[in-house]
């Protein structure tokens, strides 16, 4: 269609032609993060989904359980993340049926990466976080970018806030910037108590809600830890009382699980 | 591509601004787009005026800068005037008519009317082309009683018994058109002003924080700053305090930033200077002095 300015000599378009492209992509907002220590893992997320300036819904999970020892957050695009987590789930049954005993941690961090690099010319849009225990008991975190690149860590944020929360964590976590004085020892990432991390990760997420508009509603705290039925004397993170927290069973996931292995502390977020 | 030379339109409309702007597109240097306004900003008339609202969150993209700011900006002691959009735009263009309108009120010596207001306003938005980037709600009580206005970027404007502006005006308006009728009472009024602007702190993620609202009546205007604050930080879980010396530094130089001055009144002699160690006093004898 090619309009003409009336009594014009040069052609010039009065009206351009309109793309009708399809857009696969949104972004859903919110936040994620986890932090290790030496025997469990947190991993956390904020319950609100938004697009735009509208809130789609203000409890929608972005951390699943995977099984005893693995939890798996996603950020960024929520249709992306629920189709990823769906496959992930598939393929640890999977492995489960033939080799009668669930999938390893280091194991489902390589597959993610693998899933995630076989959709490398149209990505799943998430970010990942797995956080949980190795082989050894102790705790884990694996971090990832959309197309699979992946490393061990002892904490990470992703997401909306990550800006906002990420220096926080690689102060409070890592220690960085931080000096030993003769009076006072800076101690070392991955030994502090789990009371203390989940303290940390409820205020990096009230002061994340403060700052971001797309962070709010609803926070959940997954803790995975050796369970303390396990144990003959609880020590450690075992020995914390959770359920005093607010902490619930975690449910989902391929495995029976067993008691206490991973819960979900949840708390209120502001709504505004 | 060759441009055209100016020329008359037949139809009234001058379209030479047109292929310039095809141009600068073309260069990749077009992008005339409108301004995200996160913001919710309502008025309403009542039986006795006017009640204005506003919420008092202020963004930068998608994170908060102000969780506490003042959306309701002063014109006169009879008229205020919301603002949503560029917060630099609303605070300087209603500074400016406020000014003007004080000017004006001094030259005729009566009391300002707001359809004053509203016209200088839409005059100097439309002079701008929409580039001053304020939505604003234009309310207050003069000569011809209750008056509410809406004045748009570009300078339109609307006079409507109850209107909305803002990233939340769709959540508020929703509020006032299922709760606005004539002739309301004041406390009726407030309270529906404070569900409008409150649907959008909760519904709309550019609004948020607390709830500012203005009543103006014929004689009396009240400002109720932070009138409800439902949205106030819980404590938080810690302390963060750091042991002293855990930021290290690479020198240290402590400037001396005393200056000492001796003072003496007018016509009087220099005081006795303290007496010195005996020591001292014993060596240098000459520098005492009798002052009796």
């Amino acid at each position: 269609m090619l309009g003409l300015q009336p009594g014009s000599s040069t052609v010039v378009p009065t009206s351009a032609p309109v793309g009708h492209r399809f857009e696969p992509y949104d972004s859903n907002g919110g936040s994620i993060a986890a932090v290790c220590g030496k025997d469990f893992c947190i991993i956390a997320s904020d319950t609100r989904q938004s697009t735009g300036y509208s809130i789609q819904t203000r409890y929608k999970p972005k951390v699943f359980r995977l099984n005893d020892k693995a939890t798996l957050a996603t950020n960024g695009f929520a249709a992306d993340a629920e189709a990823m987590v769906s496959r992930i789930r598939q393929r640890l049954e999977w492995y489960r049926h033939s080799h009668g005993r669930s999938m390893p941690l280091h194991a489902i961090a390589r597959m993610i990466s693998t899933i995630l690099y076989g959709k490398r010319f149209f990505p799943y849009y998430v970010y990942n976080i797995l956080g949980g225990l190795d082989e050894e008991g102790k705790g884990a975190v694996y971090s990832f970018d959309p197309v699979g690149s992946y490393e061990r860590e002892f904490c990470r944020a992703a997401g909306a806030a990550q800006s906002l929360i990420q220096p926080f964590l690689d102060n409070q976590i890592m220690f960085k910037n931080q000096h030993s004085t003769p009076e006072h020892t800076v101690p070392k990432p991955g030994e502090m108590s789990l009371p203390d991390v989940l303290k940390i990760v409820m205020d990096s997420f009230t002061s994340a809600t403060e700052r971001h508009i797309e962070v709010g509603d609803g926070l959940e705290m997954f803790v995975v830890r050796t369970p303390p039925s396990a144990q003959g004397e609880a020590i450690g993170a075992a020995s914390v009382d959770l359920k005093a927290m607010g902490g619930v069973e975690a449910v989902g996931g391929e495995d029976e699980q067993e008691e206490g292995a991973v819960m979900v502390i949840r708390r209120e977020l502001k709504k505004d | 591509m060759t441009s055209v030379a100016p020329q008359k339109s037949k139809s009234g409309f001058d379209f030479s601004n047109y292929s310039r702007n095809h141009f600068l597109d073309g260069k990749g240097l077009g992008g005339f787009t409108a301004t995200s306004t996160g913001t919710t900003i309502v008025g309403l008339i009542y039986k006795d005026g006017i009640v204005l609202g506003a919420d008092t969150r202020a963004t930068e993209g998608p994170i908060v800068a102000d969780k506490n700011c003042e959306k309701i900006h002063y014109i006169s002691d009879n008229i205020r005037c919301c603002g949503a959009g560029t917060a630099a735009d609303t605070e300087f263009v209603t500074a400016l008519i406020s000014s003007n309108m004080q000017l004006h009120a001094l030259h005729t010596g009566r009391k300002p009317r707001v359809v004053t207001a509203m016209t200088m306003l839409k005059q100097r938005l439309f002079q701008y082309q929409g580039h001053i980037g304020a939505a604003l709600v234009l309310g207050g009580y003069d000569a011809t009683g209750p008056q509410l206005f809406t004045v748009a970027p570009h300078g339109s404007t609307d006079k409507l018994p109850y209107v909305t502006m803002g990233s939340g005006s769709l959540a508020a308006m929703a509020v006032f058109e299922s709760g606005w009728h004539k002739d309301m009472e004041q406390k009726e009024a407030v309270d529906l002003v404070v569900a409008a602007i409150s649907s959008g702190i909760f519904n709309d993620l550019g609004s948020g924080s607390n709830v500012d609202v203005c009543i103006i009546k014929k004689d009396s205007t009240e400002m109720l700053r932070n009138y409800v604050m439902p949205n106030e930080r819980a404590k938080k879980e810690q302390k963060y305090g750091f042991a002293k010396g855990t930021t290290r530094f690479t020198k240290e130089h402590i400037y001396s930033m005393i200056q000492k001055e001796d003072v003496f009144e007018v016509g009087s002699t220099a005081p006795t200077p303290a007496p010195l160690p005996a020591a001292a006093a014993g060596a240098g004898g000459e520098e005492t002095m009798d002052t009796s």
